[in-house]
């Protein structure tokens, strides 16, 4: 490898490019073979380490965050479906309870109204009853006081007859006659 | 005003670590650089907090981790993932040294063919012995496309087996050449910026508006191809890496 550049080490390699300007022989760096040796095993000593720290311990670390965090979101998407399905189960039987409330308040409010209609009813239909019985019993009433105040209203009205005709004639009339005409003025 | 865009790819040694052979292996810019992005990948994977809802920081290493994580299974499926490591440590490795290879007065790792090599070999034995290992024999029935008449198989076959072991070189030199030859489009352009200004004065420094605005295009274009980049290199790795597993396509 060295043998054509024996002693034209780095330095000396260097200062001979830079002094010839663009001399591109044996002065070119990456060509130059002397320095091959020291910078393979620079190479081998340097990717040995870094394939080491890379293996060892950067790609378990940062792989294994990259992992918990893959778990931590995956627990976490089950939990929360979990979760869901929970809410929605409480959903679900909290819908069920209240139609079944409904249809129980429903079927309590049909039955009390119909027990109040009947009540009502047949209260009502006693309080008519009373009320005919009640009503009949003033019409008769009404009806006998009337007679009553009708015969009352004759003899008034022969009285005050008689009495108006003996203020105007100073005669006495006679009550028959008195009594017939009361009638006939009634009647008519 | 001498602007020598090839400087920038200078290997300089900091210290020596030792010998091997007659080879003297230093600590060099390109180390430095490999451990600068070795230290922001380790930053960013592993001071960036597991919390439940991520900061900034962490949400950059887990997008990096999915995103590579995600090529990885749909260009090579479930089973690819046994080589997250490897695969995740190449494209970061890559994305990284190139995005700090785009600071000005840095080094670009990967703008040395030795270094995409090296990746590139490694990435081709894998292929090659884990494939063997797991298949057996049957790995090189990805030589042997079905449906093909017997009379044109065996140029088939040779073609085949030639892109096979050629893999390894367009694997390295796209990720290579793409680097360097970005690097030099950039420090050309913007050293006319400076070249017309001291040349010409007032003028040539008006005049360099041009080349300041395409330097400026260049390297938005420029921090496009350096994630680009790695990422072609992490696909290829899992398209090749498929073919292990999966040979019977």
């Amino acid at each position: 490898m060295a043998e054509s550049h024996g002693g034209a080490k780095g330095p000396a390699a260097g200062a001979h490019t830079e002094a010839d300007g663009g001399h591109h022989g044996g002065g070119f760096p990456p060509f130059e073979s002397s320095t091959f040796a020291s910078q393979l095993v620079s190479l081998a000593i340097f990717f040995v380490v870094l394939y080491v720290i890379v293996s060892k311990l950067a790609l378990p670390k940062v792989g294994g965050a990259i992992e918990a965090r893959q778990n931590k979101i995956e627990g976490d998407l089950t939990e929360a479906q979990a979760l869901k399905d929970q809410s929605e189960a409480a959903l679900k039987a909290y819908e069920s309870e209240l139609a079944s409330a409904r249809t129980r308040a429903q079927a309590i409010g049909n039955e009390s109204r119909d027990k109040a209609n009947a009540q009502a009813d047949a209260e009502r239909k006693a309080l008519e009853g009373q009320l005919a019985a009640k009503l009949a019993e003033a019409e008769k009433t009404i009806a006998s006081t009337r007679t009553t105040a009708m015969s009352n209203v004759r003899g008034i009205a022969a009285d005050a007859a008689g009495q108006i005709v003996q203020q105007l004639t100073g005669v006495i009339p006679d009550a028959a006659s008195v009594n017939a005409a009361v009638d006939a003025s009634l009647k008519g | 005003m001498k602007i020598d865009p090839i400087h920038q790819f200078n290997i300089e040694p900091l210290f020596t670590l030792g010998h091997i052979g007659n080879h003297t292996i230093a600590f060099t810019n390109s180390s430095l650089y490999m451990l600068v992005a070795v230290a922001i990948i380790s930053i960013l994977m592993l001071a960036s907090g597991t919390r439940l809802v991520p900061g900034r920081l962490q949400s950059v290493a887990e997008i990096s981790y999915e995103f590579v994580a995600s090529t990885i299974r749909s260009t090579a499926g479930a089973e690819g993932m046994k080589f997250f490591p490897l695969i995740f440590s190449l494209f970061m490795f890559i994305c990284v040294s190139n995005l700090v290879g785009i600071i000005p007065y840095t080094f670009t790792v990967s703008s040395h063919l030795i270094v995409t090599a090296g990746l590139a070999l490694l990435v081709f034995f894998t292929v090659l012995i884990y494939g063997v290992a797991k298949n057996g024999l049957k790995f090189f029935s990805i030589f042997v496309p079905h449906g093909v008449p017997g009379y044109v198989l065996p140029l088939v076959m040779f073609i085949e087996v030639l892109s096979f072991f050629l893999r390894p070189v367009s694997h390295s030199i796209r990720l290579f050449a793409n680097m360097l030859a970005g690097h030099i489009a950039l420090k050309v352009f913007a050293g006319f910026v400076a070249m017309l200004g001291f040349s010409l004065g007032t003028i040539g420094w008006v005049g360099g508006v041009l080349p300041l605005a395409l330097t400026v295009a260049l390297y938005a274009l420029e921090i496009l191809v350096a994630f680009l980049q790695a990422y072609v290199f992490a696909i290829l790795t899992c398209i090749y890496l498929n073919d292990a597993i999966h040979p019977g396509h």
